[in-house]
């Protein structure tokens, strides 16, 4: 019975075969040829992985030297540098609290070189803020902001900070550099473009590599090559209209450069910004608390409207004499951070003693504006007094708080300016003046500012003060850069 | 031989991972990871899909203005600018999350101990926007904060040391490491963290998620390899993203993985050039807080002595939970800190402060002062701060005198140990390691996670809920962090608070239940031990 079953198959088959058109069998017959022929031909790899026999491997896992995890540093790098007798290194700072009188290395010395301009760093109002808030919610906040690291006293900082710079909503974040830093990738994705200024500080420079953005430099302060840029891109946009309609663009500038001083100007970048539809995220981190007449930065400087920029970014260890950082601006732009903000939602939430510090910092600049003025009146004062010195010139505006001394001829290496700039800095703080280099990391920036001598001016520094301080460079430079 | 029969047992019952080099460990290393139940993950699938459904609907509602929309807008004037989100990248926040969005940012206003006050807030629009009634909940048991050892505390030695030095060096700082800002308060920190560690010398920074980000750039740059482990914190992998160097991942704690990662890379070189690795850096974690699983240590570090790599050791939540003497993983294995190139570690959750650190050899910490970010950009740490990290480790040391840092980590081994027995027993699926102090409990559905919130606060018990994109998709749990300063009769309450919210949204997952063997192990009463798992049976 099965025979005769297989044998009824079989002509079956034999009379389809007869049966089928000729195309038919002359395509199947093609097919059976490509398979075989896949079938016996020699399959290729993109890698050839399967070259080396075990023991190869094994000779080049045995050859194979990696570098040292970290390359020697040289021995007279500044923040290296210990002192045999003292065993202390030469830019420590000890005891007293390190606001307008400091003391570096067992000498008291007038302080020119913290970032402490509204004075609040020893402020006892500020501290004994802090100590209550302590007393109440002990030091750290054991979590994120998303679990159980929301404190009462968050909430009031932001709040108030909304409050202060007349924006709907803010977000604190508990580290100063994070805060650009994890802004600029929350809105700014693979794919979309950010022009920035060529002096951008390194927090930006971080935030935008993280982003993945094409980053368009501009120079510094230059509105024609932002608007040559903007053009630019204006044709590319034209050849591809459907790519345009998604690719979002971003302009990151600074309000006061905490590289050269000077100040950005809003009223043109706001009008380039309705002109080639970009957004604007404005770094505010030398300019709140100094400018403007309420100290509420280069918006209020200006006069510009503050809905016009899209984010405020600032933080809280210049002016507030605080730690961490603040974003604030409409909330349509600012709860976005709330979950994407990376330094925000995976990081502990700021200490509370450190936020009830800076909402006592904030009640102090409210309540009395005057110190802005008194302020500017000093960087006008400092600015004047360091003019004319043979050698070195003054890089900023005349209202900033932190300028720059830069040498007039550089000697062509960076190496022996620096030593330069050292020999000034030591002389001065041997005779009570606390100066400071600007530091960068040379290999690091984009585009590495020249050495500098960095002055810092506070509301606590009298006339007096500042025209000793000026005098001594003076004599610094004269007896150093004959 | 009954020691033998229960591990015979424990190999066939629970799906271990069991150590594959075992002489390498002096302890026994018992993790576990039910796996989904089949009914279940598909329920999971069916829920998250009914919540997209829904979600469209809504969006639909909201585009046609037939339901009312609370999505705050873009200006009018930038109407016409490119838009700043895309719908479907929010989607998941408008239509999911916004929906439990009061189980997470829940405000407290006391101390992070082992009881907080919360400040209670209650949405009419459907969590959209939330109003706070004035009023506080008060003793709510906190089983979210990062307290492990108890040091969050507004009171005692540490509270007053920080309170003086508040007073007498102010709080900020206003200048980087390398400029104006490096304290003599640092440097009595670094020294005394280096002792701590059994280290060289360390370096302490302001923001523990910065410390990553902003060290592994300095470390390995173009050229160098990364081997990350797939379930790595934010912080890590943008530090390795940041660096530029080429990142391989290798699954979770998975040595077979990372051992193959290492030969690929040595023998075949950098991609298409096959110029020669500079350099390979493995990163791990000690503890994996959304996992609760520890780091295999010594095979890891066995295998970067085999193949010559460098080793990254996150400690941020291992550090003073784990290990007898509360140094972390190395002190949990009984390993040599020498063994690995590059410790690093925060002080936000068992010191009750905040910041980071890195330990190592001292040509490492010298190249860090001059080459890291932190140093030249970013403002050091506040002198409080750095007070509180002081009176704490020497605490935890013994140096102060007291044996308070002795009992702690007691306290917190014999706390960890209990609860995860007990919840084990109630039949719960719990991940991880049998001695980490993190407890994830697993969900799975995601009406379960506001549903489990809601009602352990009800009970006045605080818990933190975890979904995705946290966690895989069908994985969502709710984490408990216990703490040494949980006393045993709150862990009680909050077992007995947990086994009758688990009935009431049936999530007692797991096939193998464990009979409850005595209530209080009284014969484990120091690290010597092995954590007692009860005598076992299959359901």
């Amino acid at each position: 019975k099965m025979a005769s079953g297989q044998q009824w198959v079989l002509v079956e088959m034999v009379q389809a075969f007869y049966e089928a058109p000729a195309y038919h069998l002359i395509l199947e017959g093609i097919l059976i040829l490509w398979i075989i022929r896949l079938l016996f031909s020699k399959t290729y790899k993109l890698q050839e992985r399967s070259d080396l026999t075990e023991k190869e491997k094994e000779e080049l896992i045995e050859e194979w030297q990696p570098e040292p995890l970290v390359p020697p540093v040289s021995k007279d790098h500044p923040s290296l540098n210990y002192d045999p007798n003292t065993k202390l290194n030469l830019s420590i700072v000890c005891g007293l609290p390190t606001s307008h009188k400091i003391v570096v290395n067992g000498k008291e010395c007038i302080n020119f070189a913290s970032f402490n301009f509204l004075g609040l760093l020893d402020n006892e109002r500020v501290k004994k803020r802090a100590l209550s808030s302590l007393k109440k919610y002990g030091v750290g906040t054991c979590g994120p902001r998303g679990f159980y690291g929301t404190f009462d006293v968050h909430l009031e900082l932001e709040d108030r900070l909304a409050k202060f710079m007349r924006t709907e909503e803010a977000i604190i974040y508990s580290y100063g550099f994070a805060t650009i830093a994890s802004a600029i990738p929350a809105y700014s994705k693979r794919g979309d473009i950010v022009f920035v200024d060529e002096a951008a500080c390194f927090a930006i420079q971080k935030g935008l590599q993280a982003s993945r953005s094409f980053i368009k430099y501009f120079k510094h302060n230059d509105m024609e090559d932002l608007e040559r840029l903007l053009k630019d891109q204006e044709v590319e946009d034209q050849k591809n209209p459907r790519k345009a309609r998604v690719i979002r663009r971003f302009i990151v500038v600074e309000g006061l450069y905490i590289n050269t001083g000077d100040i950005c100007p809003l009223p043109e970048l706001v009008k380039l910004k309705y002109r080639y539809k970009v957004r604007i995220f404005l770094e505010e981190s030398l300019s709140f608390g100094v400018l403007g007449d309420h100290g509420r930065g280069v918006t209020e400087h200006f006069g510009v409207n503050i809905d016009d920029i899209d984010l405020i970014s600032a933080n809280m260890e210049n002016a507030l004499a605080s730690i961490g950082g603040f974003c604030c601006g409409r909330s349509f732009v600012i709860d976005h951070q709330r979950l994407s903000g990376q330094g925000y939602c995976f990081s502990a939430s700021l200490p509370p003693m450190l936020a009830a510090a800076a909402i006592e910092a904030l009640n102090i600049m409210e309540e009395d504006p005057e110190i802005f003025t008194i302020l500017r009146e000093k960087c006008s004062c400092v600015h004047r007094a360091l003019q004319g010195i043979p050698g070195l010139k003054v890089v900023g505006e005349s209202f900033t708080p932190a300028l720059h001394l830069q040498l007039e001829t550089s000697t062509g290496s960076r190496d022996s300016d620096m030593k330069t700039l050292r020999t000034i800095v030591e002389y001065c703080m041997n005779r009570r003046v606390a100066l400071t280099q600007a530091r960068y990391l040379d290999k690091e920036e984009k585009f590495l500012p020249p050495p500098t001598i960095r002055v810092v001016v506070t509301v606590e520094q009298t006339d007096e003060e500042i025209n000793m301080a000026a005098s001594l460079i003076r004599e610094a430079a004269l007896a150093i850069l004959k | 031989l009954s020691s033998v029969v229960k591990l015979m047992l424990l190999l066939l019952q629970i799906q271990n991972h069991v150590t594959c080099n075992g002489a390498l460990y002096n302890r026994p290393f018992s993790e576990s990871f039910e796996e989904t139940p089949m009914l279940v993950a598909v329920l999971t699938y069916m829920g998250y899909g009914i919540l997209t459904l829904f979600g469209y609907l809504r969006d639909f509602l909201r585009e046609w203005k037939i339901e009312k929309c609370h999505v705050a807008q873009e200006r009018e004037e930038q109407r016409d600018f490119v838009p700043l989100y895309q719908d479907f990248e929010n989607f998941y926040t408008r239509n999911l999350y916004m929906r439990i969005r009061d189980s997470w940012n829940r405000p407290i206003c006391s101390v992070p101990g082992a009881k907080m006050d919360l400040v209670e807030r209650v949405s009419h629009d459907y969590n959209w926007t939330f109003e706070y009634t004035g009023k506080v909940i008060k003793d709510v048991i906190n089983m979210g904060s990062y307290n492990y050892l108890g040091f969050a505390e507004n009171m005692g030695y540490c509270a007053d040391a920080a309170a003086d030095v508040t007073m007498k060096y102010g709080i900020g700082v206003s200048s980087t490491r390398q400029e104006m800002g490096n304290l003599d308060k640092h440097e009595e920190l670094e020294m005394l963290v280096a002792k701590f560690l059994g280290v060289e010398a360390s370096m302490v920074f302001g923001m523990g998620f910065a410390t990553n980000s902003m060290n592994i750039p300095a470390l390995t740059g173009k050229g160098c390899l990364i081997l990350s482990d797939e379930l790595n914190h934010a912080s890590l992998v943008l530090g390795a993203r940041l660096s530029g160097s080429t990142i391989r991942v290798f699954k979770h704690n998975n040595m077979q993985s990372l051992e193959k990662l290492l030969r690929d890379a040595i023998v075949h070189g950098q991609p298409r050039t096959h110029r020669p690795w500079k350099k390979i850096l493995i990163v791990v974690e000690g503890i994996y807080s959304m996992e609760g699983s520890v780091v295999r240590l010594p095979e890891v570090i066995a295998l970067k002595k085999k193949y010559k790599a460098y080793l990254y050791l996150d400690e941020a939540h291992s550090i003073g939970a784990l290990g007898p003497r509360g140094r972390g993983v190395l002190d949990y294995f009984g390993l040599d800190p020498e063994d690995v190139d590059v410790l690093m570690g925060t002080f936000t959750k068992s010191f009750g402060a905040a910041g980071g650190y890195i330990g190592g050899k001292k040509e490492l910490i010298d190249y860090l002062r001059a080459q890291s970010h932190s140093a030249v950009y970013a403002t050091s740490m506040s002198s409080p701060v750095a007070e509180q990290i002081i009176t704490s480790m020497k605490c935890i040391m013994g140096e102060d005198g007291t044996t308070i840092g002795r009992e702690r980590i007691q306290q917190l081994a014999e706390n960890t140990t209990y609860f995860r027995r007990r919840l084990r027993e109630m039949g719960f699926i719990i991940y991880g390691n049998n001695d980490s102090p993190v407890v994830p409990v697993m969900l799975y559905m995601p009406a379960k996670i506001g549903a489990f919130g809601r009602e352990m606060l009800k009970r006045n018990i605080g818990v933190v809920v975890v979904g995705f994109p946290a966690t895989p998709i069908i994985e969502s749990r709710a984490r408990f962090c216990v703490s040494a300063a949980h006393t045993k009769e709150m862990l009680d309450v909050a077992l007995s608070a947990i086994s009758e919210v688990g009935d009431l949204l049936q999530m007692k997952y797991s096939k193998y239940r464990a009979l409850p063997s005595q209530d209080w192990p009284s014969d484990e009463t120091s690290y010597e031990g092995t954590g007692n798992q009860g005598t076992r049976s299959p359901m």
